[in-house]
């Protein structure tokens, strides 16, 4: 090979990007997120009535769609009231509503926010709910 | 014909996983063994290209490049055109990696009346390959937070930055938006320009239609058809780290894009994509143009067999000094 030197040099930086994520895990599984939904408000609902605004499959994907609509129409249209698809109501709200029953941000909206490199910048604004430190 | 090839190709891609994942339930050959064999043969195969290339003899340095050489104290060199150390080489490889140079000296043919031949600068091209190039990368780099894990902060921060203006939730990416134009736009220039849809084939057509396919389907998979992302950040650990895990639930679309990027990384080492190794080392930009000054001799010089004028007097001595020609060494 002409230039060996200087080829072998690139390559080697080429293969250290490459592998580079695999170094940097080191082979070891990771812990996977484990949202909690043990709040105490979760807790005082009957067992049957332990559900989301909407079903869990729908929520995991599309919270964050049905959270900006739910600004868009309070914000924009006031409209406050949100009926979800088995005919319950809720006040459409951040703070009042899904924080009400996701009280635990840490241990729930983290969880998954971390494992996933999401920041949402609702909190610039919004209060987080208190919580005991853990 | 290679613009309608390359889009059956893709398609076919596409539907290989509805057919493999939807209806034979192949999700682990879709996502853990494909994504590892396409991973490879990309490494292997880049690795072999480019030993491949390195074999072959280095002509004498191209001293025809856009600026003046060192020559006269009094004439002003150019040292990043036409560079003569290694470190205006370095200097010259750099800007042309990041920002395109030579072709920003792109230029247009016309013919005008008269008729007269003229030429002007046209940057389309070299903004909107500046565009795409960037874009993509930092998708790519945006990309390893799926990855890594812990996250590094610097993604962290490319992903605030690229979600500056907070459109939407999930945020809309501005490098998305400009990608997905700016693969728009090559294809475009590919079939309007006629000259450029004459020498187009199926190998400039087919990465084109992949790589929008890829980013068509990774906005689909972020914007509208949402799928479980702590899932796929599952599936794409337990690639990292070697313990294959395929989690329940992961939708199509994440199937669509997988294949997708397996089949361009598996594409990528016996295509014109090489570029991106190519790219260093194209003669007229990685050697010092000093001629001048350092002797450089070719490497497929063939070995001529000399006889010196030393030898030839050891072997005529006596006959030169009997007839009385003056010799050299008594
Ligand atoms: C009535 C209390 C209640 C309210 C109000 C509520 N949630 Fe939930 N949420 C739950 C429960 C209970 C679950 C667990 C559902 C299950 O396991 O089937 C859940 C599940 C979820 C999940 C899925 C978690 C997982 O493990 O996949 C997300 C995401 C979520 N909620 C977000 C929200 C958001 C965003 C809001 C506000 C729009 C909200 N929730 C409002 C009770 C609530
Ligand atoms: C610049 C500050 C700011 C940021 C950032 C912000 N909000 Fe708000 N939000 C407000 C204000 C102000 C209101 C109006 C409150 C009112 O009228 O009672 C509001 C209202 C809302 C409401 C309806 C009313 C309520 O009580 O919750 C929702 C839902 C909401 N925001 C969701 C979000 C989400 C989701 C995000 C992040 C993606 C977000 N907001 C980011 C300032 C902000
Ligand atoms: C099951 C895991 C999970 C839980 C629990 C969860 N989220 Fe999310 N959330 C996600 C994922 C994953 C994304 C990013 C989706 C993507 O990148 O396409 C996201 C995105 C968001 C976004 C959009 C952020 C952005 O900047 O794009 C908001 C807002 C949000 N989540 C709010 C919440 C709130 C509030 C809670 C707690 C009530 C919560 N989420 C709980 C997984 C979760
Ligand atoms: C050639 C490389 C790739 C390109 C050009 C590409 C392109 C894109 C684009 C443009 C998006 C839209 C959202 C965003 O910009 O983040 C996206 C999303 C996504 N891509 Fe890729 N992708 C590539 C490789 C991969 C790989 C290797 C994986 C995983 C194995 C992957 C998984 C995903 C996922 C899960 C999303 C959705 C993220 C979300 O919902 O936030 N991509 N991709």
């Amino acid at each position: 090979m002409y230039n060996a030197g200087k080829i072998i040099i690139g390559l080697l930086i080429f293969v250290g990007l490459v592998a580079f994520p695999f170094v940097y895990s080191g082979g070891k599984a990771t812990a996977k997120p484990d949202p909690k939904v043990d709040t105490p408000e979760i807790l005082k609902l009957a067992e049957n009535e332990r559900k989301c605004v909407e079903p869990k499959a729908y929520m995991k994907g599309e919270h964050m769609v049905l959270l900006n609509d739910w600004r868009d129409w309070v914000v924009r249209d006031d409209n406050t009231i949100y009926t979800a698809t088995d005919g319950k109501k809720y006040t459409m709200s951040l703070q009042n509503t899904c924080m009400k029953c996701h009280s635990n941000k840490k241990k729930f909206c983290d969880e998954c926010h971390n494992y996933t490199a999401v920041k949402p910048y609702c909190w610039d604004c919004h209060i987080v709910p208190k919580e005991k430190e853990t | 014909m290679g613009l309608l090839f390359s889009f059956f190709a893709v398609t076919a891609l596409i539907v290989i996983v509805f057919i493999g994942v939807q209806a034979a339930h192949l999700h682990y050959l879709f996502g853990v063994i494909i994504p590892y064999a396409a991973f490879l043969t990309f490494i292997i195969g880049i690795i072999y290209r480019v030993v491949k290339w390195g074999r072959i003899p280095v002509p004498f340095r191209i001293p025809t490049t856009a600026g003046q050489e060192k020559s006269l104290p009094w004439i002003k060199h150019n040292k990043i055109d036409n560079p003569f150390t290694s470190l205006g080489v370095i200097v010259r490889m750099a800007l042309e990696v990041l920002l395109f140079r030579s072709l920003f000296r792109n230029t247009k043919t016309e013919l005008r009346d008269g008729p007269k031949l003229s030429y002007g600068s046209t940057k389309w091209l070299w903004l909107g390959g500046l565009a795409f190039h960037w874009t993509f990368l930092i998708i790519l780099i945006r990309h390893f937070r799926l990855f890594l894990e812990p996250v590094p902060i610097p993604i962290e921060i490319l992903e605030a930055l690229d979600g500056f203006f907070q459109v939407g939730a999930p945020v809309l990416y501005i490098t998305d938006l400009i990608f997905l134009g700016a693969v728009t736009f090559l294809f475009l220039r590919r079939v309007i320009i006629p000259q450029i849809r004459y020498i187009s084939l199926a190998a400039d057509y087919f990465p084109l239609f992949l790589i929008g396919a890829i980013g068509g389907s990774g906005v689909l998979m972020r914007y509208f058809l949402k799928t479980d992302v702590v899932g796929i950040k599952q599936l794409t650990m337990g690639l990292i780290t070697f313990s294959p895990v395929v989690p329940q639930g992961i939708g199509i679309i994440f199937y669509i894009h997988l294949l997708l990027v397996s089949a361009l990384f598996a594409y990528f080492p016996m295509s014109k994509l090489m570029h991106m190794a190519g790219v260093f080392l194209s003669p007229t930009r990685n050697l010092a143009n000093n001629n001048r000054a350092v002797r450089h001799v070719n490497p497929w010089n063939y070995p001529v067999k000399v006889h010196t004028y030393e030898e030839y007097e050891d072997d005529f001595r006596d006959k030169m000094k009997a007839v009385g020609i003056p010799v050299e060494k008594e």
